[in-house]
């Protein structure tokens, strides 16, 4: 049946506020990371040339045009420092979404088990650490893995090291706040994946002869992929850019990009070197990205 | 028929539920704990006490950094619940309309993007048009990111009302604003409101995006924690942030039991 959409009109008009704003102050800000990654870096403040003055016409922007210079991809591409810290991104995202993906389907898929009383509950449970600060949730892990801390105190209480263990500044350290700060980002979209699966199909699988495990893996596991693809590309993305975690858990040896983006913005005051990584950065997420952007908007207008 | 018990724990189960959960919450226990410890060195324990909470009421810097942020995550979250409402309105109830496309990709990208990015360009943008640096940037930077938010979790909410109690209030002569005010608008505003607390947390909750585009004299809290943290824990670090988690938290718990009375039967997704 077609009902007549008769909000359709006034909704539009609802748009032009948000899409103005979006427009000056997502999109726009992208065009300026790309010309600052084309530009020269400068003893200046701030710290960069050439000087893009759109109030002084088309000839200076044209002349603006013909300054721009691919020295500072030319500078990633040489120095390996820049490499590794694209390929060590890259890494410790997949290593760390696969994790997440071990550890969240069961905690997701024992949510759906619950009765219709204490699912809920558990959703809440799930939901709150996630509303409660990224940066405390990590540096309550410094309190955990410190030389003198709990961790250690633990493993020696039960005897199972002798000499208390270096856990900060490693790589298990990162995984371990990476996974820790992500987890509700994996088991919502697989309990919600889940959630909606008709029960009678695993009754039917079980009638069929298929045992416990087999009807999981035939069917349940089949079911929940929209799940999979949604939490691990909404882990894997902000992860690949991810900056407190490895800053603050992993040794400062080797460095992901957004780590490298931080250190040469604050640290080098090198603008253009920094927009440059972050273009690189874009560059590499633009697949996950619009994978992730068609998931969303399938998901929000089924119910539209 | 052999009924397969779909509601039954098996072990398994439960003991994957118990573990995650106190994977979740055993860090965040052992910090509200250690935020009471006497003691100075933040690893021994020195029997329960407040000294800490105290000596952050000493702590000037601390304490204007925490005011900076509540503005901040304040006034950027009531403009991210306007601008984030009106877009999921246009997406769940305006059809197709040209640049659509654009428009949605720009809402559903800084969920995800990395803050390095947003917080760069957002930057750059700044600069170019000499913006003085500090409170208000801050908080257009943060209205930017906790927009997108909020327009997902009110969109989510609007596609699962029933389009026909609209309908119904217009063919009874409602103009469409005030269809949408007297009755769109009441079945929302549960998401509405979450969507501004969500706002207001993850604004709270910002270092690298505030960090990029903070000036001086606008140091915002997590900066701070930062580069406190950095230095060393420090026994205060453990009281502010308990503090903060009991905020949130105190927050949380208010709005749900809100919604329950209100006697709304919320299907609204996860805010995510």
């Amino acid at each position: 049946m077609s009902r007549p959409r008769i909000f359709t009109r006034p909704a539009r008009l609802a748009a032009i506020l948000p899409y103005a704003w979006l427009l000056a102050l997502f999109l726009t800000p992208f065009l300026f990371i790309i010309r600052m990654s084309l530009s020269m870096t400068a003893v200046a403040q701030p710290p960069y040339a050439p000087v893009f003055d759109i109030t002084a016409g088309w000839s200076a922007v044209i002349e603006a045009l013909g300054q721009l210079s691919g020295d500072n991809f030319a500078l990633l591409i040489s120095d390996s420092l820049y490499l590794f810290a694209g390929l060590r991104s890259l890494t410790v995202a997949a290593v760390s979404t696969a994790l997440l993906l071990l550890i969240g389907y069961p905690v997701a898929y024992a949510m759906t088990r619950l009765s219709r009383r204490w699912q809920p509950i558990a959703l809440m449970l799930v939901v709150v650490p996630f509303w409660t600060s990224f940066l405390i949730r990590v540096y309550a892990w410094i309190n955990i893995l410190q030389k003198d801390g709990l961790l250690n105190g633990a493993l020696r209480a039960f005897h199972v090291i002798e000499t208390p263990l270096a856990w900060l500044a490693t790589d298990t350290a990162m995984y371990l706040g990476i996974v820790y700060s992500y987890l509700p980002f994996m088991i919502l979209p697989l309990y919600a994946a889940m959630e909606k699966m008709d029960a009678s199909l695993i009754e039917a699988a079980a009638d069929l002869g298929c045992s416990r495990l087999k009807a999981f893996w035939l069917v349940t596991l089949p079911l929940s992929r929209p799940g999979i693809g949604a939490g691990a590309l909404l882990c894997f993305i902000p992860v690949v850019g991810e900056f407190v975690i490895p800053d603050l858990l992993a040794g400062s040896d080797r460095l992901m990009i957004g780590q490298t983006v931080w250190l040469e913005f604050f640290t080098n005051r090198d603008w253009s070197v920094a927009s440059a990584m972050a273009v690189v950065l874009l560059v590499l997420l633009i697949g996950p990205l619009l994978m992730y952007e068609k998931m969303q908007r399938r998901a929000l207008e089924r119910g539209a | 028929m052999r009924r397969v018990s779909l509601n039954r724990l098996s072990a398994f189960n439960l003991t994957a539920l118990a573990a995650g959960l106190a994977f979740l919450y055993l860090p965040i226990a052992v910090l509200v704990i250690y935020s009471f410890n006497a003691s100075k060195l933040v690893t021994v324990w020195g029997g329960w006490s407040l000294r800490w909470y105290a000596g952050l009421l000493d702590d000037r810097a601390m304490l204007e950094a925490a005011w900076m942020s509540l503005r901040v995550a304040f006034v950027s979250a009531t403009a991210a619940t306007v601008l984030g409402t009106l877009a999921a309105v246009a997406l769940s109830r305006a059809g197709r309309f040209a640049g659509r496309t654009l428009f949605s990709g720009m809402l559903y990208a800084p969920l995800v993007l990395p803050e390095v990015i947003t917080g760069l360009a957002l930057l750059l943008l700044f600069v170019a048009l000499d913006a003085g640096r500090g409170f208000w940037t801050v908080t257009l930077a943060h209205t930017t990111l906790t927009m997108c938010f909020v327009a997902v979790v009110v969109q989510a909410r609007l596609g699962g009302i029933d389009r026909s109690l609209e309908e119904a209030a217009m063919d009874l002569g409602c103009a469409p604003a005030r269809a949408f005010i007297a009755v769109t608008l009441p079945l929302i505003a549960p998401a509405v409101a979450a969507g501004w607390m969500l706002a207001f947390t993850l604004s709270l909750d910002d270092l690298v995006i505030a960090s990029f585009t903070t000036g001086p004299g606008a140091t915002t809290l997590p900066i701070r924690i930062y580069s406190e943290v950095r230095l060393g824990i420090r026994p205060e670090i453990n009281a502010i942030c308990t503090l903060m988690i009991a905020l949130v938290s105190v927050a949380i718990v208010a709005a749900s039991l809100a919604t329950k009375w209100a006697g709304r039967r919320d299907d609204t997704p996860a805010p995510l």
